[in-house]
């Protein structure tokens, strides 16, 4: 095995397509050494992206906040003016693992290990969040839920790498969101469900934006179209929260396995749906 | 397998190595530096015993690769004691009886170490969310919780 730490992203791009062999891109490390060990993995080169220029940094820029690809939880956790931004998608990204596992694991990463129940990837696809992808064929912006295609598959090419998510501003009004999920455990488990949501309030506390995302109750999270519509044009109360949690239980098409049956999922996908929900509402200067 | 070669600093020292690509920070403390106070429970990320600092960030050793510690800072246990004076953790963990058989506790002592530095006065359970990504299958852990908050306690005093 090479392993390789380029400077720039052209040189990354490079190392990943010239020559045969299985080559693969390096962030914080804790999928693929996880692999490497239990022998699902053996790269012939590992190309690691901490040290390309710009992808530790999170920027500020028109329209919205830039988060390199490189940037680790902990470093999101401690950036006041992110965490003030997007709490909910923050959150979600800080409930990845250990406080040793967020000194190291990234949201590209978390996206990229393409697992159903990625806890930074429904807080994400609620916020809107973009991929900028620079790979072979140049450079595009691919909204995070279209690069999951199933468990472990990505709708990237050999070469791609994600520089950055990009987190777009809220249209006017009051906006914020939130993160949930259910583990059996307090800490260090993977979801059962999880759920984000982000949403817009007018002055009068009206919701006019809203996105749901739900994680772990199908091969890829879901944007659940008929949740937000749910939370549109309500002031966030009872009966608009009633109707998402129905939404978000009807969108799940979870598995049975030992961590949670087909019913319990549904049922959890509604509960946390609802309360998401309405964290964000409150996070976001709604009247309780 | 061509080696990397890598310069880095260990506790306050410069130490240069060369390992194989896909060797893990952990083994090359173990087998290339002869620091074995890093252990390897689990190899995986779960445990916690392999946690070293890396530019003053708590990480796991075994999840990352020996090649990425070029011109990094790396803290190990071994760094923690100042000659024969022991940290105050470490002291409190002796005096509260905070561990067994003591796989685990150079990790809990560099993690306990990296929460305080960051935290001086945590709660209870700022501590234990904190720790939570260290495994003790003997003690527990309130032995463990009760040295960390007191040694926490002392160390304000101190300073
Ligand atoms: C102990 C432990 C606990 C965990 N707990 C959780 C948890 O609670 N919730 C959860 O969701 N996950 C959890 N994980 C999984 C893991 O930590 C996350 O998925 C993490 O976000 C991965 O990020 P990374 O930067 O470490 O990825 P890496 O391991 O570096 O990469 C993961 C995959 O993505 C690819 N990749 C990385 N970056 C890019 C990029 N920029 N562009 C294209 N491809 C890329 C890599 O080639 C690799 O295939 C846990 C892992 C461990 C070891
Ligand atoms: S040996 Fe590294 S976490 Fe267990
Ligand atoms: S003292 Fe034995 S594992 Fe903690």
């Amino acid at each position: 095995m090479r392993y390789e730490a380029p400077t720039t992203i052209d040189d990354a791009v490079r190392l990943l397509t010239d020559g045969s062999g299985d080559r693969r891109i390096l962030a914080g490390g804790t999928d693929l050494l996880v692999r490497m060990r239990s022998d699902m993995a053996d790269p012939d080169v590992i190309v690691d992206i901490k040290g390309i220029e710009g992808f530790r940094d999170i920027t500020r820029e028109d329209g919205g906040w830039r988060v390199g690809a490189a940037v680790s939880g902990a470093e999101m956790g401690e950036h006041e003016a992110l965490v003030a931004a997007w709490p909910g998608v923050v959150e979600a990204t800080n409930l990845i693992g250990s406080t040793q596992v967020q000194g190291r694991a990234t949201m590209a990463g978390n996206l990229c290990n393409a697992s159903p129940a990625a806890d930074s990837v429904p807080a994400m696809v609620a916020a809107g969040a973009v991929a900028r992808v620079v790979g072979p064929d140049g450079t595009r912006d691919i909204p995070v839920e279209d690069i999951p295609t199933g468990p472990g598959r990505l709708s990237l090419t050999q070469g791609d790498i994600i520089a950055s998510i990009f987190l777009p501003d809220p249209g006017a009004g009051s906006s914020s969101d939130a993160y949930l999920r259910f583990i059996p455990r307090t800490e260090m488990d993977i979801a059962v469900v999880g759920v984000g949501v982000a949403l817009t309030l007018d002055d009068s506390g009206t919701c006019v934006a809203a996105r749901v995302g739900l994680g772990a109750v199908a091969p890829t999270v879901l944007v659940v179209e008929e949740a937000a519509n749910a939370l549109i044009g309500t002031k966030v109360d009872d009966a608009a929260l009633d109707a998402v949690a129905a939404a978000c239980s009807a969108a799940a098409n979870p598995i049975d396995d030992k961590r949670g049956t087909v019913e319990f999922r549904v049922e959890v996908s509604g509960v946390l749906a609802r309360r998401a929900a309405a964290i964000a509402k409150t996070r976001a200067g709604g009247a309780a | 397998m061509s080696k990397v070669h890598v310069s880095t600093t260990i506790n306050g020292d410069p130490v240069e190595y060369l390992c194989e690509a896909d060797e893990t920070l952990l083994d090359v403390l173990r087998d290339r530096i002869g620091l074995t106070g890093s252990k390897e429970g689990c190899g995986t990320g779960d445990c916690g015993a392999c946690s070293v600092t890396v530019g003053g960030r708590l990480v796991c050793s075994c999840l990352m690769l020996g090649a990425e510690a070029e011109g990094q800072e790396v803290e190990t246990i071994e760094g923690m004691a100042d000659g024969e004076n022991l940290h105050p953790l470490q002291q409190k963990f002796i005096d509260h009886a905070a561990l067994q058989c003591g796989i685990c506790t150079p990790g809990l002592l560099v993690a306990a170490k990296s929460l305080l530095e960051n935290n001086p006065d945590p709660t209870e359970e700022e501590a234990r969310y904190w720790l939570a990504g260290n495994l003790c299958r003997c003690t527990g852990y309130d032995k463990i919780i009760r040295a960390v908050m007191d040694a926490a306690q002392e160390m304000r005093g101190a300073s």
